[in-house]
C-alpha cells in the first residue's frame, strides 16, 4: 500500500517519501507549510488514495486534548435526572466520543486529521503524548480502556503560530511543504484546470510568482487564491494577452481582487503599480 | 555507518535523539528506499529533523558526510564522463572545450572534484558554487553547474548536483539577528516570563462535571489558570527608519499577542509625545493622549519600547523638535512621565548593539530609561524580561 498522489493532488517526492514512511511505521506524520500548500488536503488525499476512512479533528484555540478523546456531557445527565429520565441511571449515554475514539473503535485502519495543531494551548500537543504512543486510553467512567483496533495514520496540521514541544516532536515524522515551484504549480494547476490553454497558464503563473514577490505583502497569495483567480480569468474569458508581462508590470493585472485578500496589500499593490507607471 | 552518521549530525548541533535513529534503522528495514542517495537524504530528514529551520543545516551535514559519494560502487557510474561532456556541451566555449578534450576527461574529473572542494570551502559564507571566472577551465565568470542535468530519464533523472548542494532552505535557517525564525525561540522566553503570573481560576468545567457526580452539591473545582496574569503595554516605532526592522518587530508583536492575555499595543513615531495611536492607517484622526495611557494603564501593567531609538537629538530635548508636528513639551519629558509611572519600563531596540554608541539619540534615551535598552536578540530579550520582572 503505497501513497503516490492522486489524479487531483499532485505531491513531490519528498512528500511521498514521508506518507509512506509514516503509514509503514506507524508514526504521525507532522506537515507545515504556507497557508494554502495543501496541507489539510493531503489527509484527505492520502485517505481516499489509500482507501481509508477520515476522521477529521479541527484545532481552536480552545480545544482540549480530552476532547479528542471523549467528553462527559454531564449537564444532560443533570437535567435528565431532574426530569427524572431512566436513561440517567447508565452513565455511558452521557459519554460523548471523540475523534481519536471513533477512528480506534473503527473497523478498519483508518486516517485522522489534526488540523492546524498549532492554533490549541501549547499544553495540548503533550496532553496527546500517551494516546498517540499506545494508541489507547483510559475511560474513567466507564472503568474501561479504548485501544485502537489498528494504528490509525495520524496526519497533523501547523502554521507555525506556536512552537511545538520536543517530547511531541521526537515522536512525529515531519515533512516541510516547501511553496510550489513554477513546474509543481504547472502540474497542480493542470490537475484543477484539465483544459487551460498553456498560453493563459504561462501568463497566469508569470504574474502570479511576481506578486508573490512584491516586498511587503502582508500576504502573499498561495495556490487556493491562484485557482480562485484562474476560475474568474476563465469565467471572464480574460484573454492571455490582458496578462502579458510587459504591460502587467505597470499596469493592475485583471480580477486582482481574488489575488490579493488583504485591504492593505491591495493599497501598496495599487501604489506600487501606479509608481511604476509613472516612472515609465 | 549509520550510527557515524547520526553521530555526525550530532556534533553538527542537530537535536538529534537515538530513538529517531531507531526510527530511520526501522524505516531503512522495511525497505522504504531503495540504493538511491537522493531518496536516503529525504527519509532521513522526514524521520531526523523536525524544524524546516535545520533543513539547511543538515543539508550541510549531509554534504560533508556524504562527500565523495561519487567515488562509492554502484554511483561513479552516474555522474562522471556523461556529466562531463554535458556540462561541456552546455556551458563551454569552442575554445575552452577544446582545452578541455586535451586535458583528458579523466583528470578533469578529478581537476573538478578539486575545484569543487576548494569552492565549497570559500562559499561558506557566501553565494554559492560561483567559479573564479575567467581562468578556470570550466567556464567563464562562474556558471552555476546546479543548472545541469544528466540527460534523459534513464539515470531515475538524477540532478548531477545534489539537492543537499543547492540549499534550497538556507533562507529558513536562524539568523543572527532576531529573525523571523529565532521569534519562536525568542517566544519561550517570553513564555517563560508570562508564566509567573499564573494564577488559579475556577474550572468551570471541572464544577459542573463535579456537581452533577455529586447529585447536584455544588463541588467548586480550582485549576491554574493557563494564560498568564501579566499584563503588557507596548508601544512601537513605525515609520522612518525603522522600516528595516518592521518585519522583526511585527512578527515579535503578532506572536507576542498569542501568548499574553493584556497585551495593549500602541504606535508612536521616533520619539513619545503627548499622544499615540493604535491604527496606524488612521493614525492621524484617532489619537489617544498619552495621559490618558498613563491613568488607564496604572504600574500593574509593564511597559515594553521597541524603536531604534535613532533620530535627531532636538526630537528629545527641544519643545518642537518632533520632524511630524510642533510638540509643545520636549519628548524627554514624556519618557520622564511614562518611567515615573512604570519605573521598570525597558526598551527593546532592534539595532545593533554595537552601533549604539555611534548615535546620540540612543545615549539619551538609553540614560532616561536608566539604561534599560536591550537589543532585540534573544539574548537581549532575556536580559529584557528579567530587568522586567525584578
Ligand atoms: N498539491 C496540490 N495539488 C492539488 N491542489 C492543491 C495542492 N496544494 C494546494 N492545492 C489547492 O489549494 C487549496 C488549499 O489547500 P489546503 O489543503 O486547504 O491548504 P493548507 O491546509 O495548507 O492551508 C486546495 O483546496 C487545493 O485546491
Ligand atoms: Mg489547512
Amino acid at each position: 500500500m503505497k501513497f503516490e498522489g492522486t489524479d487531483t493532488y499532485v505531491t513531490t517526492r519528498d512528500l511521498t517519501l514521508a506518507v509512506n514512511a509514516a503509514v509503514t511505521l506507524e508514526r504521525p506524520l507532522l506537515i507545515k507549510g504556507e497557508p494554502g500548500t495543501g496541507k489539510t488536503l493531503l489527509a484527505e488525499e492520502v485517505a481516499r488514495a489509500l482507501g481509508m476512512p477520515l476522521f477529521q479533528w479541527h484545532i481552536k484555540s480552545t480545544t482540549k486534548a480530552q476532547q479528542g478523546l471523549y467528553e462527559y456531557d454531564a449537564v444532560s445527565r443533570l437535567r435528565d435526572s431532574q426530569l427524572g429520565d431512566p436513561r440517567v441511571e447508565d452513565i455511558a449515554h452521557y459519554i460523548v466520543h471523540g475523534v481519536l475514539w471513533q477512528a480506534f473503535e473503527c473497523e478498519t485502519p483508518a486516517v485522522v486529521l489534526i488540523d492546524e495543531i498549532d492554533k490549541a494551548d501549547i499544553e495540548f500537543p503533550n496532553d496527546l503524548l500517551r494516546e498517540l504512543d499506545r494508541m489507547e486510553f483510559h475511560c474513567y467512567e466507564l472503568h474501561r480502556t479504548v485501544k485502537a483496533r489498528h494504528r490509525p495514520l495520524i496526519i497533523i496540521t501547523s502554521n507555525n503560530e506556536k512552537e511545538l514541544p520536543d517530547a511531541f516532536l521526537r515522536r512525529c515524522f515531519f515533512h516541510y511543504i516547501r511553496f510550489p515551484d513554477k513546474e509543481t504549480m504547472t502540474r497542480i494547476v493542470n490537475v484543477h484546470f484539465p483544459g487551460l490553454k498553456r498560453e493563459l497558464l504561462k501568463e497566469a503563473l508569470a504574474v502570479f510568482f511576481d506578486l508573490r514577490e512584491v516586498p511587503g505583502l502582508k500576504k502573499k497569495p498561495s495556490t487556493s487564491e491562484l485557482i480562485d483567480w484562474l476560475k474568474l480569468l476563465l469565467a471572464e474569458d480574460i484573454p492571455p494577452e490582458a496578462l502579458r508581462a510587459k504591460e502587467a508590470k505597470d499596469a493592475i493585472p485583471p480580477l486582482h481582487g481574488a489575488l490579493l485578500k488583504n485591504e492593505q496589500d491591495v493599497h501598496l499593490f495599487e501604489r506600487l503599480a501606479f509608481m511604476a507607471r509613472r516612472k515609465s | 555507518m549509520l550510527v557515524d552518521f547520526f553521530l555526525h549530525l550530532k556534533a553538527r548541533q542537530l537535536p538529534v535523539s537515538t530513538k529517531e535513529l531507531l526510527a530511520l534503522l526501522a524505516a531503512l528495514e522495511a525497505r522504504l528506499v531503495g540504493h538511491s542517495v537522493d531518496d536516503f537524504h529525504l527519509l532521513a530528514r522526514t524521520i531526523l529533523v523536525k524544524d524546516e529551520a535545520l533543513y539547511d543545516r543538515y543539508d550541510r551535514a549531509f554534504g560533508e558526510f556524504f562527500k565523495g559519494i561519487e567515488a562509492l560502487p554502484g554511483l561513479d557510474a552516474l555522474i562522471p564522463e556523461d556529466w562531463l561532456r554535458l556540462a561541456a556541451q552546455r556551458h563551454l566555449s569552442e575554445e575552452d572545450r577544446a582545452k578541455l578534450e586535451k586535458l583528458g576527461y579523466e583528470k578533469l574529473f578529478e581537476e573538478f572534484k578539486k575545484r569543487l572542494a576548494e569552492q565549497k570551502e570559500r562559499h561558506a559564507g557566501g553565494s554559492k558554487w560561483i567559479g573564479t571566472g575567467g581562468t578556470s577551465p570550466y567556464g567563464h565568470g562562474g556558471y552555476h553547474p546546479e543548472g545541469i542535468r544528466i540527460g534523459g530519464d534513464s539515470a531515475g533523472n538524477r540532478t548531477a548536483v545534489k539537492v543537499w548542494e543547492k540549499r534550497e532552505y538556507r533562507n529558513l535557517d536562524d539568523g543572527v539577528e532576531l529573525g523571523v525564525r529565532n521569534i519562536k525561540v525568542a517566544l519561550r522566553r517570553l513564555r517563560r516570563f508570562a508564566r509567573q503570573g499564573a494564577e488559579t481560576e475556577l474550572d468551570l468545567d471541572g464544577t459542573i462535571a463535579g456537581t452533577a457526580r455529586n447529585a447536584g452539591w455544588l463541588d467548586l473545582k480550582l485549576r491554574p489558570e493557563r494564560h498568564n496574569a501579566i499584563k503588557i503595554l507596548l508601544l512601537l516605532d513605525i515609520g522612518g527608519s525603522m522600516d528595516d526592522h518592521i518585519r522583526a518587530c511585527e512578527e515579535l508583536f503578532s506572536a507576542a499577542r498569542a501568548e499574553f492575555k493584556h497585551l495593549e499595543h500602541f504606535y508612536f513615531h521616533n520619539c513619545v509625545y503627548e499622544s499615540v495611536w493604535r491604527d496606524n492607517r488612521r493614525r492621524h484622526d484617532e489619537r489617544r493622549s498619552t495621559w490618558d495611557l498613563i491613568h488607564t494603564y496604572g504600574p500593574d501593567y509593564k511597559l515594553v519600547f521597541v524603536g531604534d531609538a535613532y533620530m535627531s537629538p532636538y526630537e528629545i530635548a527641544r519643545p518642537g523638535g518632533s520632524v511630524e508636528h510642533w510638540n509643545e513639551e520636549p519628548g524627554s519629558l514624556w519618557l520622564e512621565r511614562m518611567t515615573a509611572t512604570w519605573p521598570r519600563a525597558v526598551w527593546l531596540n532592534p539595532m545593533p548593539e554595537a552601533h549604539w554608541q555611534y548615535s546620540p539619540s540612543i545615549h539619551m534615551l538609553k540614560q532616561l530609561l536608566s539604561d534599560r535598552m536591550f537589543p532585540l536578540t534573544l539574548d537581549g530579550l532575556e536580559r529584557a524580561m528579567t530587568s522586567l520582572s525584578r
